[in-house]
């Protein structure tokens, strides 16, 4: 029993992983990406259309990628290059994804492929209650695994992750030292953006292994308010995904059951519960040391006079 | 002496100000270089052109003789071209140590974390600083701050080294410590350009020493030809400084006194601590000190916009620190606030609407909830004039004024409901000098009509200008009170460094 | 020699340049949608000729254009209240939807008869809506909690909750089990003009645009939400409760798009049903973002965007596009009016390299 809702856990959890992984990057530059809902439709849609085309997962998830890279450009172009309002234009991008994929979608509505299927890690499968959930699973979440950890290590063992976090902190501290900030910004918000875009892959990948419309249902958002509690820090990130995976799990665990509780409020559940998240989140920044890049939201203009 | 860089006729303008107007100087290899200047008079935007923050409009910068255009603050680096900024380029949330490591050249990806430290900690040693590498840099002090800036420049080996207003955070003890690195780096042959409106450092350490006015290059002069009252008349130039009838007649009834005050930062260090102060009617009071030392706190108690820790401030005998009569007595207060663009006005109102900011609420300017449109402009009709305002188009959004129109904005907003007491920051930082001179006389009109004024600068020139008493604070205390008309400044310069009490 | 540009800041530039710049973001909207028609195989020339003929081209069009616009004025006005303190109301959706709720509670469950009933489900919207956006309000006032976020995954719960009652305890014993509620009585509906489905709800939001025009532009409360807008450290300073002014502007902007789901059920669905809005309180966001802070805006933009509504509606027919593509049009105008912004507050100058050098 717990072994299945762990196992449930981890899989409702890792699209909302790579999301918040995405959102993370755009924020340590200072971006808030306000798109993560319609970068994830695009990421499922254009992967699902990928595989369904060539038959290949991997063709799928990199076109998820490439596919939300390109949407981020956008939203990097306007809220970096043109120094345009970050909320507006993620919002912008949240309506474009959702009737872009709508348009599309059309073709492939109805169609299923071959998803990911599970493959055992020898070995670690093994270990007792966790063994099944963590390493007995498709290729996408071990690398939702290897992601969170090279992110650690990129924010704090290499230069490239140094200079970042100095732009999303003080941009104008990063140009002082010759750091290229827009630059930084752009390639941080398009790259940020294309792990969203896997997110939104695993959904019609491996969740589901087909496209719907508007198949996201919010996880986007949830994912935006999964990065406050993560503290921009990709490993509580993990934690903060499966959390939330936990409660879907438990929910489509109930409504299986049978409960006499309406499936409607059970759905309810995990966004109430992230307002929960969000506010207590919120809550314990203000009390501790704030890890909140301190020019998250504020375009840089290195002739705006102080 | 060869000439490592050469600046013609560099002209910037912003939207509305021409911040520089046909600047040239140079600087030679291994000299100290000083600007001196007035606040507003071009030094740091100079400065930003040179470090390639701003582009120039027109002119042109060489380098060993080659024709060079920065379009980033890379480009200059690259060329060996490194500035301390007045306001610190510094992520307050990391280490010292990653603070330096971001500025470094020419390291690999990953980096060798403990041979750099170890390289970083040796130029530390070799200047004799005091620093801890793993400290965050929010946790130390302004002083401290400076240094890491200063290592960072080091550290790049650059061949320019540009201090803008350096010593403006630090006292005169630390003040000899960075100029003994600075002759240090000098016979290095490496150059400097020190900023600094401090007489006794220009004539103590400058080789030579340009002189800037309202955007302009006035002369520039070499080691020998210049004496404090010649850069004084330099730097004011033609402008005539109206003698004051100071010492206005004031009585000895107190208006405000301030009991032991302390009040505490958000990072829970004491900004105020056990701080005196008397205020009497009619008088202005200049609070004297160096930046950083708890004037800011002092504005802010006062005026009701942060707590108050422990202590007491008593209005006319009573106590108002905690009672509800502090909110009704803080309306009373007009507040010269420090930033003014940061608090002073509402930028996307007009003049007419940021006028009445304060007092919307006044009858005169309602009927019941509905603003009253036609009094509402008669008062600024009545302000603009009285004010001498310039104001742009009718109802444009006022951050479309220059500074010096914004601070009368706010003078004649403060002084409007004839307050009893005035608390003013810096009131002229940044104002050319007509502006500065209009601020000074309606704080004296205000002064004889009954208002008590206190006057935090950091301008001695000011103070003794104005002033009927000078208090002098340090380190978030009450050093003591001087009379301008019998104290040096080498007296209240030694209060300021807390080494001297009156 | 490279062709280098650098960017400088304008003064304020003329309303004229303003008002070019954002008709020009319109059309190179419609251009960039017209190459997503193209390659989804639809032809864009013959589909915006539709959508005119559609909306503009007879009475009934006419009428059903007014009708879209009804609750986007209402909604629009409602996030644009919110704005103009530099708040987002992104809730607006389940504020509808909430107000929807109230107002059928009212109609079908209060017993309430003829002159009374219409008014009290006016009421009930108001404060359900209100009620769902202080949430947000509060925890934004008081923790100082993203209000974006907050706002948004109510939408969520809202459109949720309301599927809950159509499903579960509100629906028609007597509708062999479809998930709506009984109609509405007739004294529960807003009266019907010229034979069309334009209802007074239309008069109704005109009326809504005329008190946000003096709450905002003639009040003190509108001084007040302007000038924590424009600079809320400056607002604290000189004594303006800043917090209590976020709660109770959210609460009003909810109670206001509440108000649109009181006129969506009472005036043109008659009870309550899935898919009350199809997002209307997303549309409001667009609308009250090219406004740029007038009512005057709102009403016209909600005019624009109604015929975009009931066009799009009739491509769904002939061509087969799904109804989110209006979504898909309205995130590009906000994509060009956001670069238009660059061009309005910053221009372009070439450097030139120096002759004497």
């Amino acid at each position: 029993m717990l072994e299945i809702l762990l196992d449930a856990t981890v899989r409702a959890g890792t699209p909302i992983l790579f999301a918040t992984l995405g959102a993370i990057i755009n924020e340590r530059a200072g971006i808030i990406n306000l798109g993560i809902e319609g970068l994830m439709l695009i990421g499922a849609l254009s992967g699902f259309a990928a595989t369904f085309s060539s038959g290949s997962l991997l063709l799928g998830v990199v076109s998820a990628f490439v596919a939300a890279f390109i949407a981020g450009s956008i939203h990097a172009l306007i809220t970096v290059q043109l120094r345009g309002n970050q909320i507006v234009s993620g919002l912008a991008l949240t309506m474009f994804g959702i009737g872009v994929t709508a348009l599309f979608g059309r073709g492939v509505v109805g169609q299923t492929i071959d998803g990911f299927e599970r493959h055992a890690v020898p070995l670690l499968s093994q270990l007792p209650v966790v063994g099944k959930a963590f390493f007995n699973q498709n290729g996408l979440i071990y690398f939702s695994f290897l992601l969170v950890a090279f992110i650690w290590f990129f924010f704090y063992h290499t230069r490239w992750g140094l200079n970042l976090r100095t732009i999303g902190e003080n941009p104008a501290a990063a140009d002082a030292c010759g750091i290229a900030v827009n630059r930084y910004r752009f390639l941080a918000v398009a790259c940020g953006s294309g792990l969203v875009g896997i997110g939104g892959a695993y959904l019609s990948l491996a969740s589901t292994p087909m496209w719907i419309e508007n198949m996201t249902a919010g996880r986007g958002w949830i994912a935006v308010a999964l990065v406050i509690f993560a503290s921009w820090s990709s490993v509580r990130a993990l934690f903060g995904a499966y959390l939330f995976g936990g409660i879907t799990a438990m929910q489509l665990r109930f409504q299986a059951m049978g409960t006499t509780v309406s499936a409607h409020v059970l759905q309810m559940l995990p966004y109430v519960f992230t307002i929960v998240v969000l506010v207590i989140s919120t809550i314990r920044l203000q009390k501790g040391a704030s890890q909140q890049p301190e020019n998250l939201g504020l375009p840089y203009d290195r002739e705006d006079r102080k | 002496m060869p000439k490592l860089l050469q600046l013609q006729h560099i002209r910037k303008t912003f939207p509305g100000v021409v911040a520089l107007d046909d600047v040239s100087f140079s600087i030679a290899a291994g000299e100290i270089h000083t600007l001196l200047g007035e606040n507003g008079a071009g030094k740091s935007t100079l400065m930003n052109v040179l470090t390639g923050f701003y582009a120039p409009d027109s002119g042109s910068l060489q380098l060993d003789g080659q024709s060079v255009r920065f379009s980033s603050p890379r480009d200059s680096l690259a060329l060996g071209i490194g500035m301390v900024h007045q306001h610190f380029m510094l992520v307050a949330a990391h280490s010292v140590l990653e603070n330096i490591l971001v500025a470094l050249q020419g390291v690999p990806l990953l980096f060798p974390r403990r041979q750099l430290r170890s390289k970083i900690e040796q130029t530390i040693d070799e200047f004799g600083i005091d620093l801890d590498l793993d400290a965050p840099v929010w946790q130390l002090s302004i002083g401290a701050q400076q240094w890491i800036e200063l290592i960072k420049l080091l550290m790049r080996d650059c061949r320019l080294l540009i201090l803008d207003e350096p010593t403006a955070v630090l006292t005169p003890q630390e003040a000899d410590k960075l100029f003994q690195v600075l002759q240090r780096l000098k016979q290095q042959g490496k150059s400097i350009i020190f900023i600094s409106h401090k007489m006794r450092e220009v004539m103590e350490i400058s080789d030579r020493v340009t002189i800037l006015k309202k955007g302009r290059s006035v002369t520039t002069l070499e080691a020998g030809e210049f004496n404090q009252n010649k850069l004084a008349a330099l730097m004011i130039g033609g402008d005539k400084i109206p003698e004051w009838q100071k010492s206005l007649p004031f009585s000895d009834e107190l208006v405000l006194e301030i009991e032991n005050l302390a009040v505490r930062n958000d990072r829970g260090l004491a900004d105020l601590d056990n701080f005196n102060l008397q205020l009497k009617k009619g008088e202005i009071l200049g609070i004297a000190g160096i930046a950083g030392n708890g004037q800011k706190a002092l504005a802010e108690a006062l005026t009701g916009l942060t707590r108050v820790e422990s202590g007491r401030v008593l209005a006319a005998g009573e106590d108002i620190t905690r009672s509800c009569a502090r909110s009704s007595y803080i309306a009373g207060i007009a507040h010269i606030p420090e930033d003014r663009k940061a608090i002073g006005i509402v930028p996307d109102l007009s003049l007419d609407e940021n006028l009445i900011l304060k007092n919307f609420r006044a009858k005169r300017f309602r009927h019941g909830v509905f603003q009253s449109r036609s009094a509402i402009r008669n008062n600024a009709i009545e302000k603009v004039d009285q004010f001498a305002i310039k104001a742009g188009p009718q109802g444009s959004p006022v951050r479309l004024l220059s500074g010096g129109n914004i601070q009368k904005v706010i003078i004649a907003r403060e002084l409007s409901e004839q307050p009893v007491v005035l608390i003013a920051l810096y009131p002229t930082r940044g104002l050319d000098i007509g502006s500065a001179e209009y601020v000074h006389k309606v704080i004296a009109e205000g002064a004889g009509n009954g208002m008590s004024t206190i006057l935090i600068s950091e301008d001695l020139d000011e103070l003794y200008k104005i002033c009927d008493r000078i208090a002098v604070i340090f380190r978030g205390r009450l050093i003591g009170y001087v009379d301008p008309a019998n104290a040096s400044r080498e007296q209240i310069g030694l209060m300021m460094s807390g080494e001297v009490s009156a | 020699m490279s062709l280098q540009f650098r960017v400088e800041k304008r003064e304020q530039g003329s309303a004229l340049f303003r008002t070019l710049a954002t008709s020009a973001s319109v059309l190179g909207a419609l251009f960039v949608a017209g190459f997503l028609l193209l390659s989804a195989g639809v032809n864009p020339a013959a589909a915006y000729m539709e959508i005119l003929r559609e909306a503009l081209g007879s009475t009934y069009g006419i009428s059903e254009t007014l009708v879209k616009a009804t609750p986007l004025i209402i909604t629009g006005l409602a996030v644009s209240v919110a704005f103009r303190m530099q708040i987002w109301n992104i809730g607006a959706e389940g504020q509808i939807y909430m107000g929807a709720c109230g107002a059928t509670w009212v109609a079908l469950f209060s017993g309430l008869e003829a002159p009374l009933i219409l008014p009290a489900m006016f009421a009930a919207a108001f404060v359900a809506g209100g009620l769902w956006a202080s949430v947000a309000g509060l925890l934004r006032a008081r923790w100082q909690v993203n209000e974006v976020i907050v706002t948004l995954l109510m939408n969520y719960i809202a459109i949720l909750l309301a599927d809950y009652l159509i499903y579960g305890p509100w629906k028609n014993p007597d509708g062999y089990n479809f998930p709506l509620t009984a109609q509405f009585s007739d004294a529960a509906r807003l009266s019907e003009y010229f034979n069309t489905r334009l209802h007074s709800g239309f008069f109704l939001a005109l009326f809504c645009a005329l008190a946000v025009y003096l709450l905002m532009e003639r009040t003190i409360w509108g001084y007040q939400i302007k000038a924590i807008g424009s600079n809320q450290a400056a607002a604290r300073y000189a004594g303006m409760k800043t917090g209590l002014a976020i709660f109770l502007v959210l609460t009003l902007s909810g109670a206001i798009a509440g108000v649109a789901g009181f006129s969506e059920v009472a005036g043109l669905q008659h009870r309550l049903q899935h898919g009350l809005s199809p997002g209307y309180g997303y549309t409001a966001i667009i609308i009250a973002w090219l406004a740029r802070r007038s009512a005057l805006g709102v009403i016209i933009v909600s005019l624009l965007m109604g015929i975009l509504l009931v066009g799009g509606d009739s491509l769904q027919l002939s061509w087969q596009l799904p109804v989110a593509f209006a979504y898909a049009f309205q995130g590009l105008i906000l994509f060009f009016l956001l670069a238009s912004d660059f061009f309005i507050n910053f221009r372009l100058r070439r450097v030139k390299e120096d002759a004497d050098a």
